[in-house]
């Protein structure tokens, strides 16, 4: 293994110039999505005062996870001392500041007054887990951009490994913190666990390293720069035990839920007749974003190819927007119990009359405004990677991997 | 170019008048707000040592009946676009079937006024307050419309404003973009009137199930009612010791 040499990222410039054009067409329809919500109102949105939460809420949060999983690839180089990841890990931090603010941009530019977000940054309820999260983003992205200089400047090489471990407890309560959001809602029964916080967790690492894997490879093939078989390998494998995470934590949350008889309304809607919310979870959670990466990150033949394991990154984060919409959503389209013991046959329409749930249908501004999120934090990260020298020149196995040995 | 002296005392005097005038008009408004502001209560600040609640009488509470709800939206201008997914509502008539007796019972629900509100512990600004004297309301200034309390209520009491508001009463000041709900007519209770929009229009419809008032006052109505009958919370489990309570169900 030979020192590792950094370098801007140098495809051509219409190449460069022509992406970012195209993900500013989406940063500009969300633009303008957020003009129309905001002027006419929340209303012509799919959100209504039972499903307050929607489809940007569902790209918010789906984003802000990643951000912290896509730290991991830079934590598991500097805090477990895995040499392999070293080179990998000034994108991991970039990825992580540029998803958060993506996933924070969808967050703010949702709410009822995004003028006031100064208000937000200056008046704190401590109590609220909200309040917060907004120190752990904004002290996130402060001590994530420290890490990055520390990795950077030679000078500042002896504070990284310090650095890489405070960033790493960091992300870890972030995530906590925003699965908490979802907690300790102790009114609705799709909520009050407390599970939520170390799924979160296992979430982020998987959709955090999915959206990394793809980076990787989008921007090393485009460039012509050589990623390792031994590499590529690592990654995936290691996607592969965060999505089986995933999945466990989701069987943990569903069987404990189940024990507890009160919940068996939830789970009966989210796993057997919630309609939408049902197929999204088999369908969308389980199977696109569970089982299928699975069979093709450990399947002898299919793992071999690069398109598969591209594949499978992509389901992964198909898989994560589903079961983020199943949480979010699903969670509130399930009548809450507001007299247990009762069903309500008359009442307006905060009333689940009958036991019916709620019902909600995205928006196309919703839905811009969301892919806007994703697009702004994937050029963001471009024009990083084009600006500063992010990237190793190869991430060839014989570069990267002390262990590595030419195959006989 | 000079002028005689009468010419100058009468510039003097309209002049005079003039600025007397114009002093006058400016200062006439502000003492009759400031005498606004200091009538009634509102010379007072707000102390814990009254608690406003309610006890409805579900027994009383008649089966199609809205006289309540359509009180409200009148006091506080509740505007309606026809669309009642996003207008704002602040109390709604529900019934509810007992799953095992088949019992019906009707009931309004509003905001519970919680001694300890999910609402207020989860709102990161603080816009979301209970004051002194028990009401929980939210500050209009602050919210920033991000409606992390209607996912905490347990009651489905809140709104969130989804368009703008063409009327606007001065009781009730409300914008596009904020959380809002029943706050026991504060204005009514701020004036020195200890009776809200509902309780009243029930009474005038001949119903009285709705008894407001001091709930730290032993003689207050509502403190006599709930001696006599018996009543409970809506999700007494979650104890979070509401300022609403019901009998009958």
């Amino acid at each position: 293994m030979s020192k590792i040499h950094y370098r801007e990222w140098g495809i051509p410039s219409p190449t460069y110039w022509g992406i970012l054009i195209f993900l500013g067409l989406f940063i500009a329809a969300a633009g303008v999505s957020v003009l129309y919500m905001e002027h006419m109102g929340h209303w012509v949105t799919g959100m209504t005062n039972q499903i307050v939460w929607g489809t940007p809420h569902v790209f918010a949060v789906f984003l802000i996870v990643a951000a912290s999983g896509a730290l991991n690839v830079a934590s598991i180089g500097s805090v477990f001392g895995k040499k392999v990841y070293k080179p990998l890990a000034p994108l991991s931090g970039l990825l992580a500041i540029t998803l958060l603010v993506g996933g924070l941009l969808v967050l703010v530019l949702d709410l009822g007054r995004p003028d006031r977000l100064i208000v937000a940054m200056t008046t704190y309820n401590f109590k609220s887990i909200f309040a917060w999260n907004i120190y752990l983003y904004t002290g996130f992205m402060v001590i994530v951009a420290t890490y990055l200089f520390t990795m950077m400047e030679r000078k500042a090489n002896v504070y990284t490994k310090p650095m890489g471990f405070l960033a790493f407890v960091w992300r870890l309560a972030l995530t906590t913190g925003t699965g908490s959001i979802f907690g300790f809602l102790v009114a609705r029964q799709a909520y009050d666990a407390a599970v939520m916080a170390p799924m979160f967790i296992v979430m982020s690492f998987s959709f955090g390293l999915a959206f990394y894997i793809l980076m990787v490879m989008f921007m090393y093939n485009l460039d012509g720069r050589p990623v390792g078989d031994g590499l590529l390998n690592r990654l995936k494998n290691l996607l592969g035990v965060f999505v089986a995470g995933v999945l466990y934590f989701t069987l943990a949350y569903h069987l404990t839920n189940l024990y507890v008889t009160e919940n068996h309304g939830v789970e009966a809607f989210i796993l057997l007749n919630g309609g939408v919310y049902t197929t999204v979870f088999w369908m969308g959670e389980v199977i696109i974003g569970g089982l299928l990466p699975l069979a093709i990150i450990f399947h002898p033949g299919l793992s071999q190819s690069r398109c598969w394991i591209a594949a499978a990154c992509l389901l992964v984060l198909l898989g994560g927007l589903s079961k983020v919409f199943v949480i979010i959503i699903g969670g509130q389209a399930f009548p809450m119990s507001i007299f247990p013991g009762m069903t309500i046959v008359e009442g307006s329409v905060f009333d689940a009359v009958n036991g019916q749930p709620f019902s909600y249908a995205p928006s196309l501004p919703e839905v811009l405004l969301g892919l806007g999120g994703i697009a702004m934090a994937i050029a963001a990260t471009l024009v990083g990677v084009r600006m500063l020298k992010f990237l190793p020149v190869s991430l060839a196995d014989e570069a990267v991997d002390p262990h590595y040995s030419a195959k006989p | 170019m000079s002028k005689s002296k009468g010419q100058t005392d009468m510039d003097r005097r309209t002049f005079m008048g003039l600025t007397v005038g114009a002093a006058a008009t400016l200062v006439a408004p502000g003492v009759f707000l400031h005498s606004i502001a200091q009538a009634g209560d509102r010379e007072q600040p707000v102390t814990d040592k009254v608690r406003w609640g309610m006890l409805v009488d579900t027994s009383k509470c008649a089966n199609g009946c809205s006289a309540c709800v359509d009180a409200c939206k009148t006091e506080n201008g509740l505007s309606n676009h026809g669309r009642p997914a996003t207008d704002p509502t602040w109390i709604r008539k529900v019934k509810v079937r007992d799953n095992f007796t088949g019992r019906e019972t009707n009931l309004p629900l509003m905001c519970q006024h919680c001694e300890f509100p999910p609402c207020v512990d989860v709102c990161p600004t603080g816009a979301s307050f209970k004051r002194a004297d028990g009401i929980v309301m939210v500050d209009r200034h602050v919210c920033i419309g991000c409606r992390y309390c209607m996912m905490a209520c347990p009651y489905k009491a809140r709104s969130f404003i989804h368009e703008d508001i063409e009327i606007k009463p001065t009781n009730a000041p409300r914008g596009k973009g904020c959380v809002e709900s029943c706050n026991l007519c504060v204005h009514r209770l701020d004036n020195g009137q200890a009776m809200t929009a509902c309780a009243e229009a029930c009474a005038k419809a001949g119903h009285n199930a709705l008894v407001f008032g001091d709930l730290k006052d032993p003689n207050s109505p509502v403190s006599q009612a709930l001696k006599q009958l018996p009543s409970r919370q809506i999700r007494a489990d979650l104890q979070l010791s509401t300022g609403v309570r019901y009998s009958g169900i």
